[in-house]
């Protein structure tokens, strides 16, 4: 894979839930490319399959038809263990910050760096007090999440997607819990980080007050790309 | 703790900082592990009594072969066995000295409480049959009505136990006669009486007015020295006619004895069922504690999934979580088991005793059930699916 290779390249991509009379086609021949470094937006509906392509790209669901390419991998037959392997390399954020109730902030973020093999205590710590710093919360890294504010956690949960360095975050409304200036700044953040580190970062919103920083956004209905707004 | 564990790990400890979140969970956990321990503790200190116990009067004795009845599974248990037998055996030639054993139950009416003893006729005129260090003075047997008794019986107070000497002996009325008793010898409460009495088979007999000299409980055998009990043994079934006849060495008649009291008695299957539950019981505690805590994390349990980490990483927490408790849990179960069964035999005069033997496989079997618990556990962790969090 070269630099300029798309971190992920989609093609005729479906994907169906149930089976027999119940089985319904969630996404349907989607084609797509995420370049490195780039910011997509990705709206659209409830039920127009976007989290099912976010969870088909981060190797959260196994690809039935068409082909996903990540990271030079392609995901459709690659086991759990290939799976895995290539979800040490993403950065999740979700709607609910899921951060370990009896984990420190700093050892929340932790987490997300030590998941790569190799890595130490001291330098898993040192990367997760780093990501702390770039989401502001240097000040709180020994705070257990209950004594963090909502938007602080879900500033942990961004510094613990971060810290790991990874090639591409998958972000499924992450601004959702936040105030404006604190989504700005996450958004603002993972923009930066794309130009900075080349970090690639797909993210699903219904939020209208971040479409200005993105790339380009798609818009799913049906299962289908009905509109791709933007350049990259 | 937290530090210790993240070197010995080489990781965060997770199961551990997860468990001592909930602290009157974490507490109820131990409590609940260090009452198993409780349990299992307490029955295999009975067991191992009733061990001792069932073994402690072969100690009295001194023998190469015991020959009993068939009916006859313990000491105390059992049929006649006829002289005649003895005097057959004395013909091999490697059999050197022979002596009837009588066993026989005496209470001792003491008004307050009645002693129990089970009570020994032996022969004192062959000293090689007892113990070295057992009886000092066997030869004083000899005089009728003479008794040897057990200074640590139970219900004997120690004070008058040490108060018996030849010069100063102890009479008492049992069973119609007059026993004197002009020794002491150490012998200890079990489960079948309170303690032990030795006395002349002349005595025994006058106490025991049924029986008859010609058909002890046991007969004792001696061989020469270098001499082979297996094949002499072998000899002696040959040589004596009745073949109902149990012809062991008198180890493997303690042994089988021993086998008896803990597969055949109810007692024994008791115990043995007690130290079954105490497992069973540690197990399900275990297992509710491991299960109700990965039902709590299942949601962050999937983001660890869905970041990368793979199913030995969580393993490797609810193990370290299942070995944080049966540990933990192990040491108060340890000093409470520790004290109960010293309560127990001081109450009890039963060799009840804590025993290193015990402590370790007690602590192996807590590590080994509380892993069996975790890794069943873990089979909750397929409801984790990171797809779910999105």
């Amino acid at each position: 894979m070269t630099a300029e290779d798309p971190i992920v390249t989609v093609r005729a991509l479906n994907h169906w839930f149930g089976s027999g009379d119940a089985r319904k086609q969630a996404l349907e021949n989607i084609t797509l490319q995420l370049p490195r470094g780039s910011f997509t937006v990705l709206m659209g509906p409830s039920g127009s399959g976007k989290t099912t392509l976010l969870t088909l790209i981060g190797c959260l669901r196994s690809v039935q038809d068409g082909s996903v390419r990540l990271l030079g991998h392609e995901l459709n037959g690659a086991d759990d263990h290939a799976l895995t392997r290539l979800r040490q390399r993403l950065g999740f954020i979700f709607q609910a910050h899921n951060l370990h109730e009896s984990l420190t902030a700093l050892q929340n973020v932790m987490m997300g760096v030590q998941v790569r093999p190799g890595v130490s205590d001291a330098l898993a710590s040192q990367a997760a007090a780093r990501a702390l710093g770039l989401v502001g919360l240097s000040d709180r890294m020994d705070y257990l999440p209950a004594n963090l504010s909502g938007g602080q956690k879900q500033r942990v949960a961004v510094a613990r997607a971060l810290a790991g360095n990874p090639a591409l975050v998958l972000a499924d409304e992450p601004t959702a819990a936040l105030d404006k200036d604190s989504a700005a700044d996450v958004v603002d953040l993972l923009k930066r980080l794309g130009t900075e580190r080349g970090t690639t970062t797909l993210l699903v919103t219904h939020d209208t007050r971040i479409l200005d920083r993105a790339d380009r956004i798609l818009t799913l209905e049906d299962g289908r790309i009905v509109s791709v707004a933007g350049t990259g | 703790m937290t530090r210790l564990l993240q070197r010995l790990l080489g990781r965060l400890p997770i199961g551990w900082l997860q468990l001592t979140h909930k602290r009157g969970r974490f507490a109820a956990a131990l409590s609940g592990v260090a009452f198993a321990n409780v349990l299992v503790f307490v029955q295999l200190g009975l067991m191992n009594a009733m061990g001792a116990a069932t073994l402690k009067p072969y100690g009295f004795f001194q023998a190469d072969i015991m020959i009993s009845a068939s009916d006859a599974n313990a000491l105390s248990d059992g049929g006649n066995v006829a002289r005649q037998w003895m005097l057959q055996a004395l013909a091999d030639p490697d059999v050197v000295e022979g002596m009837g054993l009588f066993v026989g139950n005496v209470p001792w009416d003491r008004g307050d409480r009645d002693i129990t003893f089970t009570t020994f006729g032996i022969d004192p005129a062959r000293p090689a049959f007892v113990a070295p260090g057992v009886i000092e003075d066997l030869h004083l047997l000899q005089v009728q009505g003479a008794a040897i008794l057990d200074r640590l019986a139970r219900g004997l107070p120690r004070e008058e136990a040490a108060a018996i000497r030849s010069q100063t002996p102890r009479s008492f009325e049992t069973q119609g006669r007059t026993l004197t008793a002009i020794g002491t010898f150490a012998g200890g409460g079990g489960f079948g009486g309170d303690g032990f009495m030795m006395l002349s088979d002349q005595t025994f007999l006058s106490l025991f007015p049924a029986r008859s000299s010609a058909a002890p409980d046991h007969i004792l055998l001696r061989l020469r020295p270098g001499a082979d009990v297996a094949a002499t043994i072998t000899r002696l079934r040959g040589l004596i006619s009745d073949k109902s006849l149990r012809i062991r060495s008198y180890a493997d008649a303690g042994a089988e004895d021993l086998r008896y009291q803990q597969t055949q008695r109810p007692t024994g299957v008791i115990f043995g069922f007690g130290v079954l539950i105490g497992v069973l019981v540690g197990l399900v505690i275990v297992y509710q504690v491991l299960s109700a805590d990965v039902a709590d994390h299942l949601r962050e349990y999937a983001t660890f999934k869905a970041m990368g980490y793979g199913p030995r990483f969580f393993l490797g927490i609810v193990t370290e979580e299942a070995l944080v408790l049966g540990v933990l849990g192990f040491l108060p179960g340890l000093v409470i088991g520790t004290a109960i069964l010293t309560l127990m035999a001081a109450v009890t005069t039963l060799p009840l005793t804590m025993t290193a033997g015990m402590a370790v496989t007690v602590f192996m079997g807590t590590v080994v059930f509380s892993t069996l618990s975790g890794i069943i556990a873990t089979r909750r962790l397929a409801a984790a699916d990171p797809a779910d969090l999105f």
